[in-house]
């Protein structure tokens, strides 16, 4: 069948593509940066520093992007923030999800006091402003990995946990679901084999969604300084040292903005492309 | 009545959500490693010394009994004292408020120009380019949270175009006696443009950072609905009235699509006043964020403590309000 949405169709494809394609640029360059990265991106040379990108005048050869103040390679770096970012997003984006939509799928599709206990944990947490509780999360928690991670999971679980318990609630009250009742079905076995696929859609979206925020999440906190230690690579904390140099050296703060604004912009595109596939209305 | 009852009950729930926020500040802080107490002191402190002010700040007791003297202050307005500046919190907090209120507000109605003007075009010239144009402009502008913005405008207003501050709140040279903190507010009241144009100029890039998401929402929302009312039997008959189309849709389709989106901005104002935080920190802004970052920086216990519980009474008033807002807007609640 051909109709208008064929049409509207046509321009999510080139999205899912894009974002995909850049996603995958990333991946790939995260995996293989110890070999393709043109320097160490610890080794510092104070004689190199604040050198300018390649096409510039007083560039340093071989190093494609400039230096910071330090005289660490940009590019090399840039590529080393890869991987942090991207563990970041993918391991604290999929914990958050299961979590936020575990929660969210019993207190939509069971009701009642779980439904209760949940939701009103959920205001209180809307109460917080998230960034300054990522922030304390964290200096009660400790710099690192782990503490970013679960300080994503602590923030964010509600996001989550709102839209699946809503989108389970409108599906709790369908008809195929009083169905798949009568037939016999347990009530937890409704909930996994009949709300859970229903629901999919709109979890798969949050979850890329999630893991772009996760991202930036990691870039506020290394900007605050409160991320890994100071000294390894992380694109927030080149943003941080990019923000105070950015009238001498422009290119520090330049390309880790791109690069991070390229990554959240390509999380969401895909998100939202991946819903509109997936979706069982659209398909 | 039922309008009298419902806000009691939304009081009621408002209690126990800013007390569920208190209790949680309060264990969470106190988990803390370091020692706030011994970083005050000079590096030869004694150990008495150092129990001796623990004393004084309460630190020697349970977590419980700590809370239940906190609270006690609390209802009586009494919210501590700061450790890294040993002045009352309550006070510190109110100084630094105004300006954080008044980026919200100025971000608010960036927003809802912004967005109001892209959901109108929208609807204007829908199924056009312009449509078009208005519909990627907001996913791109919703996809990108504050802090990139921030960063951008930096870039482009502070670096490549240096026409806007980028840190601060106001000019040194221009810092006339304020007697509020409300230094916009003052400013417009004594006529003193000069210093309005210099907070403006402070202000601008910071507050359009806070407002580009929002303002993609209340366009991609705003336009949805237009476009619903559009088909509504009372549109057509105004247009078979007569009415020109910019008639149609600003008098008529308007004040019955602007509902919906009413509700969300609210929630969305109480994320944006989050977003207040980092985007403070990011333009030196001396607001109530900036000071909660340094506060968990200083360990400063109390401070965080009191500044947590005002975003959270912040939080609960907007949705308290816009929720007023929307029986007064509401033809169909009115006379309920």
């Amino acid at each position: 069948m051909r109709d208008a949405r064929g049409d509207v169709k046509r321009p999510i494809g080139l999205r899912l593509w894009l974002s995909g394609g850049w996603l995958t640029l990333l991946v790939l360059s995260a995996v293989f940066a110890p070999l393709i990265a043109p320097k160490d991106p610890l080794m510092q040379d104070l004689f190199l520093g604040r050198m300018p990108p390649f096409w510039m005048e007083g560039s340093e050869p071989g190093y494609f992007l400039g230096t910071d103040s330090l005289g660490r390679d940009v590019l090399s770096r840039m590529l080393y923030g890869a991987r942090l970012a991207l563990i970041v997003a993918l391991v604290a984006g999929t914990i958050t999800c299961v979590i936020g939509a575990t929660l969210g799928l019993i207190a939509g599709y069971y009701r009642g006091w779980p439904d209760r206990i949940i939701s009103r944990f959920v205001d209180i947490w809307m109460a917080f402003p998230p960034v300054l509780f990522a922030i304390l999360l964290i200096a009660v928690l400790g710099p690192g990995l782990m503490s970013i991670i679960i300080a994503i999971v602590v923030i964010d679980w509600t996001r989550f946990a709102r839209v699946v318990r809503a989108e389970a609630m409108s599906q709790g009250a369908m008809d195929y679901v009083a169905s798949a009742q009568v037939a016999g079905r347990t009530r937890f076995g409704t909930m996994l084999t009949e709300i859970l696929p229903n629901v999919l859609p709109t979890i798969v979206a949050l979850l890329t969604l999630e893991m772009g925020i996760a991202v930036i999440v990691e870039a506020i906190l290394s900007f605050v300084n409160l991320s890994i230690s100071t000294d390894s690579p992380t694109w927030g904390g080149m943003i941080s040292e990019g923000r105070t140099s950015v009238h001498q050296a422009w290119w520090v703060l330049v390309f880790p903005l791109i690069t991070l604004f390229l990554t959240v912009l390509s999380f969401s595109q895909l998100g939202e492309g991946l819903k509109d596939r997936f979706d069982p209305v659209l398909r | 009545m039922t309008f009298f009852r419902n806000i009691l009950i939304r009081l009621l729930t408002t209690a126990v959500t800013l007390f569920g926020v208190a209790v949680i500040v309060f264990v969470v802080i106190r988990v803390v490693p370091g020692n706030p107490i011994a970083m005050m002191l000079p590096p030869g402190a004694t150990e008495a010394d150092i129990a001796r002010l623990q004393a004084q700040y309460g630190f020697d007791k349970s977590i419980f009994q700590q809370f239940v003297i906190w609270l006690g202050g609390v209802l009586q307005g009494d919210f501590g004292t700061s450790i890294s500046t040993r002045q009352p919190v309550a006070g510190l907090v109110l100084s630094r408020l105004p300006a954080t209120l008044e980026l919200s507000i100025v971000a608010l109605v960036m927003a809802v120009i912004m967005g109001g003007t892209m959901a109108l075009l929208g609807t204007r010239y829908r199924d056009t380019k312009t449509e078009g144009a208005v519909d990627v402009t907001a996913g791109m502008a919703l996809s990108i949270p504050d802090f990139l913005w921030g960063l951008v405008l930096i870039l482009l207003f502070g670096v490549l175009w240096p026409v806007f501050h980028i840190s601060g709140r106001i000019s040194p040279a221009l810092n006339i006696d304020f007697t509020t903190n409300f230094y916009l507010f003052e400013a417009l009241v004594r006529l003193r443009f000069d210093v309005l144009a210099d907070l403006i100029s402070h202000m601008f890039m910071p507050a359009l950072a806070l407002a580009i998401p929002l303002a993609a929402i209340i366009a991609q929302l705003l336009k949805q609905s237009l476009k619903e009312t559009m088909h509504l039997d009372y549109v057509t008959l105004a247009r078979t009235k007569g009415y020109g189309e910019n008639h149609v849709i600003t008098r008529e389709a308007l004040p019955n699509a602007i509902l919906p989106t009413l509700t969300l901005v609210g929630v969305q104002f109480t994320f944006l006043i989050g977003g207040t935080v980092i985007i403070e920190r990011l333009f030196s802004y001396e607001g109530l964020g900036n000071m909660a970052i340094d506060a968990v920086i200083n360990r400063d216990l109390p401070l965080i403590q009191g500044i947590v519980i005002l975003f959270a009474l912040l939080f609960t008033l907007v949705n308290l309000v816009v929720d007023m807002l929307y029986v007064v807007l509401n033809p169909r609640l009115r006379h309920a």
